[in-house]
């Protein structure tokens, strides 16, 4: 059970939420200018990254917005989480410590 | 006491000698105390034997005093039926009843009456394990402030402190413990969870711990679901078996044990007993086990050289210690009568002449293992430390730390300072700063010499391929030989090698064995430590919890949310038949007296066709959508026009998702130039808000559009049939409801003779004169009533969802998500006419894709079966006469949608979606059904009744 | 279109009208306490516009109380209490009956603006639970942390309780919570709400 910061109402339940896919594929402006190639790709082809991935998520159960999370598929480590439209953030050059037992 | 079990000390220990318990196991009364465990009470009584073992039926008797006992499992009879229990941690009650099990319980059949629910809490530390460790913890981070839960899965905590005898500033630790769990107790942030087992730990530190509460009426137990700023895991060591012949018999019980037995529940385990060891923490068995009376003829440690002043203190209570040595076998049959004992050389391998020892305990120390379960679900990782001989854990995936002999810390000084230094750690990192607290002196638990593991003990004869009385997981009756033969056929993976020997996949999950399996491991592999080898992955939960646990009160009545409308309560009264459509509760039918389904849905749909019927259909989607752009907006997501819809019209329309799959469909309403009422199927609405909401917020933030769902704030009837006008005219007086003032898809405001202001459609599913009445919810019952008073003389029928469902598919409506599943387009479902050519609109590029625009798509189209009287099963497989049904896979042309009794047709129709369905009208297919017959129907338009739709306006 | 609600009162009906009765008999009193009640027919009006433009602030004088930007807060007057629902959305909630008023105010409010004001009123009923147990009662079903350090009055929040959608309101410290769910919803949280408030 992922643990999800809203980016307004605050840390939820991943069961709040609905999960959108990849972040930042953009509606093509013209889709009869692309190719069937090109439309299939936008329609069907998602990147899928072992490491930090940027996805939407929507807080269905709460304020219904919209938004991006940078998530680890491994570790599920949430690195970042920024309003739709917004680019990805870059990440801090430092590594993120570890705690150690 | 004169009726003192045989085993039970006349003093000491944690329990009460004011109140017997009388209790059963196998069918024989005995007496225990409270604050015994199952286990402790039957060692009381000198029973030791349990189930015998699952495959090889090897007598087998209790082996530790936890949660790590491969043996003790018992089958629970009262207070409550319970299956796979341990008898080392079932609390003993007055009147338990309990038997032995072969490696598998039994579940009753009856309810489980018992009542399980579950609480979410947020706290800022929480400590898992209450022994001196985590109380350390807890007491450093309550002082902070911090919110604070310590868990422990023992009715008191102390933890390895409850079966000891050690000192802390000078006086017993067990006063230590009562003031820290009297501080605790009085810190207003802090919880103390006892008989509470922390199962699983997962992401950002959500720990589920699993509470027993035998003290509530019935018993039961709750599922605490933690999330946690800071984690303090205090989770403590399982002493490992060592691996040698006859390990398994009776008798043969962990050193540990041995001494909580003593200590906690003051019960002998043996009269005479050998210690059988790899380090120290054995001597204080061998030295208590002396000084209540035993015997205890020899200590055998592994180490040639053990520490001077622990050799001297046992061979002052006269315990002759065998450095240097190892236990080789075991004598005696279902108990324990003696054990055979061995030197050892340097490289593990038995030298010198054998000794036999008589006996009746062999207690054995095999070294220690920290409880890295939840560690290790918490994806930290384990690394083997070789002096400790262990795994133990390395770095942390969470913000989670380890303390105490959690991660192998073995001397009680050293667990207290860990302690206090991992819960002051933690409420600082929570936001709550605090220094940590000096531990006071201790006694009497010392660091610890390191151990001399010896992973396998060689028989006395033959060679691992043979030793199959050398039991890795007993509980399992896997043993060396299975190792070796798993090795010798080529596995060289721990995971591999668990799958195929099957050890630690028994109800323990390796608790006890895990470790020692690796050992052995290790060794038929020729690798130089465990740690080469490492560790299986470890899984929640981490003790078996019943499913009744997990359901909580989501069960019965409660399982899942039930949605109802306004009128209810009237299908109630009325009789109805209720289906399940997603979460609501609907109407299905209204049987009269006698009727089945198919006489009530032909009755009913006989009333809609010829005089008048009403629905209950409040539980469609309705969406108010609002702003300057609602019109620009409509527009792109349906594919037809809604710009040009005039105020006070309808419009039915299907949005398509961007792959041109139809995805939902419904009536919309302009009320205003820039208010819409749109309508969703019953199942969509929540999909088709979000679906909106995900364009307006994600692609298209310049539209001045907001949505707002009002699905509840409306009730609505659907008055249909020939009769509804005569129906709708006396319920709303003042309306003209002639077809020129109010003609099809259009929409007016009236009044009606109760009062009621309501929303009036003319709109139609069922090809019929319709009305939809749409009243604020608060008077839909009223108004519904009122529908049925003012029919009352035209005879107006209530119908149900499978009525509905009839009565459209005669008129070829498809319903989304029954006749269509994803990858259905608009065209395929004969619907062109719905897709606009002149605007673009979410999808339509798809249209033009080479797949959407093949000629052998399925397509909608109607089934008449050959024989009018056969009903069709929806699901039905379609293939083309002469179809070989023997080739893999068969031929498929489609299969059936939907498929009903049709009254006005007289006879059985069905639509389904069949490959280039449209050019094969006419034709025959046949539906293969899986009784063996074969049905033949004939292909036909979809719409079946009223093709020209001359009945829609009366 | 308006509703006169008084003139219809008999033709009414709140969703957990008929479990009057039952609600009322689950009282517990006592330092483990707690209570159970409808507060049916309030009036609720869904409003949507942008927080920064002109609307806001017209809206804010004709409620009598700035529209609340924190998320998840409550701004309460006399008679109504505006609940933060998202960036641009609010519920405002007042007394049975004064849904025409606040909805003719909001829409003055709104003007030309883009924006929305929805009558909700019959899309949601209210359960009040309230007590010294009340908190404890919710989290067997509600995942949110309900403590006093992060939950109080003035605090709102859509979320879920036993699987159900709702929003919810913190009155009082005592505490007392209002849960606003969908009617379709309401017997069956109503049915939830009972056992546990049993347990």
């Amino acid at each position: 059970m992922l643990l999800i910061a809203c980016p307004w109402c605050g840390e939820r339940d991943e069961t709040e939420y609905h999960y959108g896919g990849q972040a930042h594929v953009a509606h093509p402006a013209d889709p009869h200018a692309l190719s069937d190639a090109e439309w299939g790709a936008y329609l069907f082809v998602r990147d899928n990254p072992k490491g930090e991935f940027a996805e939407r998520w929507m807080h269905a159960a709460g304020c219904r917005r919209w938004f991006n999370v940078v998530r680890h598929t491994v570790t599920h480590d949430i690195s970042a989480v920024y309003p739709a439209g917004q680019p990805r953030p870059v990440p801090p050059s430092d590594e993120h410590s570890e705690v150690t037992a | 006491m004169s009726n003192r079990p045989g085993n039970r000390l006349a003093a000491g220990g944690r329990v009460d000698r004011s109140a017997p318990l009388r209790f059963t196991f196998d069918g024989v009364e005995y007496t225990g105390l409270r604050g015994d465990t199952l286990a402790s009470a039957l060692l009381a009584n000198g029973v030791l034997a349990v189930g015998p073992s699952l495959y090889r039926e090897r007598p087998r008797g209790i082996v530790t005093a936890g949660v790590d006992d491969p043996h003790a499992l018992v089958q629970l009879e009262r207070p409550c039926s319970d299956p796979m229990q341990l008898a080392t941690t079932v609390e003993l009650s007055d009147g338990l009843a309990a038997t032995g099990l072969q490696g598998r319980g039994r579940l009753d059949d009856a309810p489980d009456e018992t009542r399980y629910d579950k609480t979410y809490l947020h706290t800022d530390v929480l400590v898992v394990g209450a022994g001196p460790a985590g109380l350390a913890a807890a007491l450093a981070a309550g002082r902070s402030g911090a919110r604070v839960v310590l868990v422990d899965d023992q009715p008191e905590p102390g933890g390895a402190l409850l079966s000891g005898r050690e000192r802390i500033d000078g006086r017993p630790a067990l006063a230590w413990v009562a003031e820290a769990r009297a501080e605790l107790e009085a810190q207003p942030e802090t919880r103390l969870l006892t008989r509470a087992t922390a199962i699983g730990h997962h992401d950002q530190n959500y720990v589920l711990v699993a509470e027993r509460r035998p003290d509530r009426p019935g018993g039961g137990g709750r599922l605490w679901h933690f999330r946690a700023r800071q984690v303090v895991l205090a989770t403590g060591a399982h002493e490992r078996p060592l691996v040698f012949a006859g390990n398994d018999r009776p008798g043969v019980m962990s050193a540990a044990a041995v001494r909580s037995y003593l200590n906690r529940y003051a019960v002998l385990t043996g009269r005479r007993a050998v210690v059988f060891t790899t380090g120290d923490s054995a001597y204080a068995t061998a030295l208590e086990l002396a000084a209540a009376g035993a015997e205890v003829p020899a200590l055998v440690d592994t180490r040639p050289e053990p520490p001077a002043a622990l050799v001297k203190a046992a061979r002052a209570a006269g315990i002759e210690v065998l450095a240097g040595a190892a236990v080789v076998g075991t004598e005696g049959g279902a108990r324990l009568t003696g054990v055979r004992i061995s030197a050892l050389t340097a490289e593990e391998q038995l030298t010198g002449p054998v000794r036999e020892v008589a006996c009746d305990l062999l207690a054995v120390s095999g070294g220690w293992s920290p409880a890295v379960h939840l560690w290790s679900m918490a994806r930290g990782t384990v690394r083997y430390d070789a002096t400790l001989a262990a795994f133990v854990p390395d770095r942390a995936a969470q913000e989670v730390r380890a303390c105490g002999s959690g991660r192998g810390r073995h001397d009680l000084a050293g667990c207290l300072t860990e302690g206090f230094t991992a819960g002051a750690e933690a409420a600082t990192a929570a936001g709550f700063p605090f220094a940590a607290p000096i531990a006071p002196p201790c006694e009497g638990d010392t660091p610890p010499a390191p151990p001399r593991p010896v992973w396998l003990v060689p028989g006395e004869e033959g060679d691992p391929s043979t030793w199959r009385d050398h039991f890795v997981d007993a509980q399992r009756d896997a043993t060396v030989a299975d190792v070796h033969r798993a090795v010798r056929a080529g596995m060289r993976s721990v995971e591999h090698i668990k799958r195929y020997t099957t050890i630690g996949t028994a109800h323990d999950q390796g608790k006890s064995c895990g470790v020692a399996a690796i050992g052995v491991i290790a060794r038929l592999l020729g690798a130089r430590s465990p740690g080469e080898v490492g560790t299986t992955t470890f899984r929640g939960p981490y003790v078996p919890v019943s499913f009744a646990l997990l359901a909580g009160r989501e069960r019965g009545p409660l399982f899942d949310p039930v949605r109802t409308t306004a009128v209810h309560p009237w299908h109630v009264r009325r009789g109805a038949v209720f289906e399940n459509v997603g979460q609501w509760h609907r109407p299905r039918y209204y049987p009269r007296p006698g009727e089945d389904m198919d006489a009530a849905v032909l009755r009913e749909c006989r009333a809609a066709r010829e005089a008048v019927a009403v629905m209950d259909a409040s539980t469609l989607g309705k969406i108010d959508v609002i702003g300057p752009d609602a019109a620009v907006f409509l527009d792109r997501l349906y594919t037809n026009g809604f710009a040009k819809l005039p105020v006070g019209s309808a419009r039915y329309g299907v949005m398509c998702r961007a792959d041109g799959m139809v995805f939902d469909d419904g009536v919309t309403v302009r009320l205003a130039p820039d208010h819409y009422y749109l309508t969703t199927t019953t199942g969509n609405a929540a999909a088709v808000l979000d679906w909106m909401e995900e364009w307006l917020q994600t692609e298209w933030p310049e539209l001045r559009v907001r949505c707002t769902s009002v699905t509840e704030q409306w009730s609505t009837a659907a008055v249909v049939g020939p009769r509804s006008r005569e129906v709708v005219a006396a319920l709303a007086p003042g309306l003209d409801v002639s077809n020129d003032a109010f003609p099809f898809m259009t929409v007016r405001d009236a009044v009606l003779a109760n009062g009621v202001p309501a929303r009036i459609c003319r709109i139609s599913f069922s090809g019929e004169l319709a009305y939809e009445i749409n009243v604020s919810s608060w008077y839909g019952l009223a108004v519904w009533e009122a529908v049925l008073a003012y029919g009352a003389h035209a005879g107006i029928t209530p119908y149900g969802t499978e009525t509905m469902h009839v009565l459209r598919a005669e008129k070829g409506y498809p319903i989304v998500g029954q006749d269509t599943d994803g990858t259905v387009t608009p065209q395929d479902l004969g619907m062109t006419w719905v897709v606009a050519r002149h605007k673009d609109f979410v999808g339509k590029r798809s249209f033009a894709r080479a797949d959407t625009s093949r000629a052998d798509r399925r397509h909608l189209v109607g089934l008449l079966p050959v024989d009018g009287g056969e009903l069709l099963p929806e699901g039905a497989q379609l293939v083309a006469p002469g179809a070989d049904l023997t080739a893999v896979p068969v031929d498929s042309l489609g299969h059936v949608t939907s498929s009903y009794r049709s009254a006005a047709l007289d006879r059985t129709f069905a639509l389904a979606l069949v490959r280039g369905g449209r050019d094969r009208i006419g034709e025959t297919v046949l539906a293969p059904l899986p009784d063996g017959r074969t049905v033949a129907a004939t292909v036909t338009e979809p719409v079946l009744f009223d093709p020209k739709g001359g009945r829609r306006d009366g | 279109m308006t509703v006169d609600g008084f003139a219809l009162a008999h033709l009414r009906r709140s969703p957990l009208g008929h479990l009057a009765d039952r609600l009322a008999a689950a009282e517990a009193t006592g330092p483990g306490g707690v209570r159970l009640r409808e507060i049916p027919f309030l009036a609720q009006l869904n409003l949507r516009l942008d927080p920064a433009g002109p609307a806001a602030a017209r809206a804010a004088e004709a409620l009598g109380a700035p529209l609340p930007t924190l998320a998840g807060s409550v701004v309460a007057t006399a008679d109504l209490r505006v609940l933060w629902l998202g960036p641009d959305e609010w519920l405002v909630v007042g007394a049975d009956g004064a849904a025409p008023t606040i909805e003719h105010a909001l829409r003055r409010a709104l003007g030309d603006e883009p924006g929305s004001v929805v009558d909700v009123s019959a899309n949601r009923t209210t359960l009040e639970l309230s007590g010294p147990s009340a908190r404890s009662v919710l989290e067997q079903g509600c995942s949110l942390d309900l403590h006093p350090r992060a939950f109080g009055p003035g605090r709102c929040a859509q979320t879920t309780v036993a699987k159900v959608q709702l929003v919810l309101d913190q009155i009082d410290a005592e505490p007392s919570y209002r849960l606003l769910v969908r009617g379709s919803f309401a017997q069956y949280l109503a049915d939830w709400l009972l056992d546990a408030t049993g347990e």
